[in-house]
């Protein structure tokens, strides 16, 4: 039953084909756990791996490759971050867009929902401050699966409390049979989730002014994150925001974002963090 | 260093959210039930009490009640962590002065932000 670099390495490259994240084939655990269920369908892990090669039946690999991705996430994860992106950074962006009285916001790689979740709760939360706005929220995955478990906004009872205060649990769900638990449509419905690949070029409009790309950018070769950096930064505003995992740097991978000096963990355009740093120095 | 109390009959649970507790820097406190947990508190009032809900000689409800009533000098924060995992168990709580409620199973980042929640962590 044991996986065989062979075996290791195929899997690895159709997952690098299909979404662009590499799995090295040392974290070989991580394919025999999250391929569990299909090596016991098959009888083995060559008969799987034989299988997926010849994507027998029809839709094997697709299913191979989503059990492979990692999809963890939970609501406010990394809270201190969120604090700053929900505080100052938004009232920033507030105070420049009160012209137009219009944010867009990206989630990028947004797994089954929560980060874009947390955010849309919170507008939901500040209805008079947000008042005659319009505040568009996008959330993207390259796995269908867990874009369509987003779009339900129904969670387990261990996933709905990962990150979430009881308050707002209690405010914004629902108890239902089997210790699941549903999103209020009045939140669910202000996030439109889609099937897209962060390697593909954004959804529409393509001009936020917050990014969230969290715990994905560290599964791409170098190569693939410069150009993931690059497709955020076309779709980003001058004055856009961009949020990476608590892991994760601009430093080092693109010269398009520079660390935001008012909100330290947060990034900004590289054209607007300089005038930023002179007035906070000044 | 801020202080926890685990209050909890299961010596399982009090191990695992002691583990949990110790790498998040909390220093770590244990009492199998409610009477217990009192004595500790009177003895030096922790920042925070994990608090189950079922346990011999006195249950979570009737701990937090008491201490609630009881005019300590301070009063800690109190996360209840239980297997009682309906809604109308978590506004019996929330209504019985808990800050924050935890359902079992849980993990360690289901716990250290409901601690961030409630500000001790």
């Amino acid at each position: 039953m044991e996986l065989s670099d062979a075996s290791a390495r195929i899997l690895a490259a159709l997952l690098e084909a299909r979404t662009g994240q590499r799995l090295a084939v040392s974290r070989r655990w991580r394919i025999e756990s999250a391929l569990q269920p299909f090596i016991r369908d098959h009888g083995s892990v060559d008969r799987l791996v034989a299988a997926v090669a010849s994507d027998r039946p029809a839709g094997l690999a697709d299913a191979v490759v989503e059990a492979l991705l990692n999809n963890e996430t939970f609501f406010y994860r990394d809270r201190p971050a969120f604090d700053l992106l929900l505080g100052p950074a938004l009232s920033r962006l507030e105070r420049l867009r009160a012209g137009t009285k219009r944010l867009r916001i990206w989630c990028a790689g947004c797994s089954t929902g929560q980060e874009a979740y947390s955010i849309a709760m919170r507008f939901a939360e500040q209805k008079p401050r947000w008042q005659g706005w319009t505040v568009d929220i996008v959330a993207t995955d390259v796995s269908r699966g867990v874009i369509e478990r987003a779009r339900q906004g129904r969670y387990t009872q261990f996933e709905v409390q990962r990150g979430l205060g009881v308050g707002q649990m209690l405010r914004w769900f629902d108890e239902k049979e089997g210790q699941a638990w549903q999103l209020a449509d009045e939140v669910r419905r202000m996030v439109r989730f889609e099937v897209r690949s962060l390697l593909d070029l954004a959804p529409p409009p393509a001009s936020f002014d917050i990014i969230l790309c969290r715990n994905v950018l560290l599964y791409f070769c170098a190569d693939r994150r410069r150009t993931v950096f690059a497709r955020l930064a076309a779709a980003a505003t001058p004055e856009a925001v961009l949020m990476l995992g608590a892991g994760e740097t601009v430093i080092g991978q693109t010269d398009a974002f520079a660390v935001d000096p008012e909100c330290r963990g947060l990034y900004l355009r590289a054209a607007a963090a300089a005038p930023v740093r002179l007035a906070a120095a000044s | 260093m801020r202080s926890c109390l685990v209050v909890d009959d299961s010596k399982v649970i009090r191990k695992v959210a002691r583990h949990i507790l110790e790498t998040l820097q909390f220093a770590v406190d244990e009492a199998e039930d409610g009477r217990e947990a009192l004595s500790r508190c009177e003895a030096k009032m922790p920042d925070v009490v994990l608090l189950d809900w079922n346990m011999p000689v006195m249950g979570g409800m009737e701990f937090l009640r008491t201490l609630r009533a009881r005019e300590f000098p301070s009063q800690p924060k109190v996360v209840f962590c239980t297997t009682e995992n309906d809604a109308a168990h978590i506004r019996a709580a929330i209504d019985a002065g808990a800050d924050e409620y935890v359902m079992k199973p849980f993990d360690r980042e289901t716990l250290e932000s409901k601690l961030q929640i409630v500000g001790v962590a």
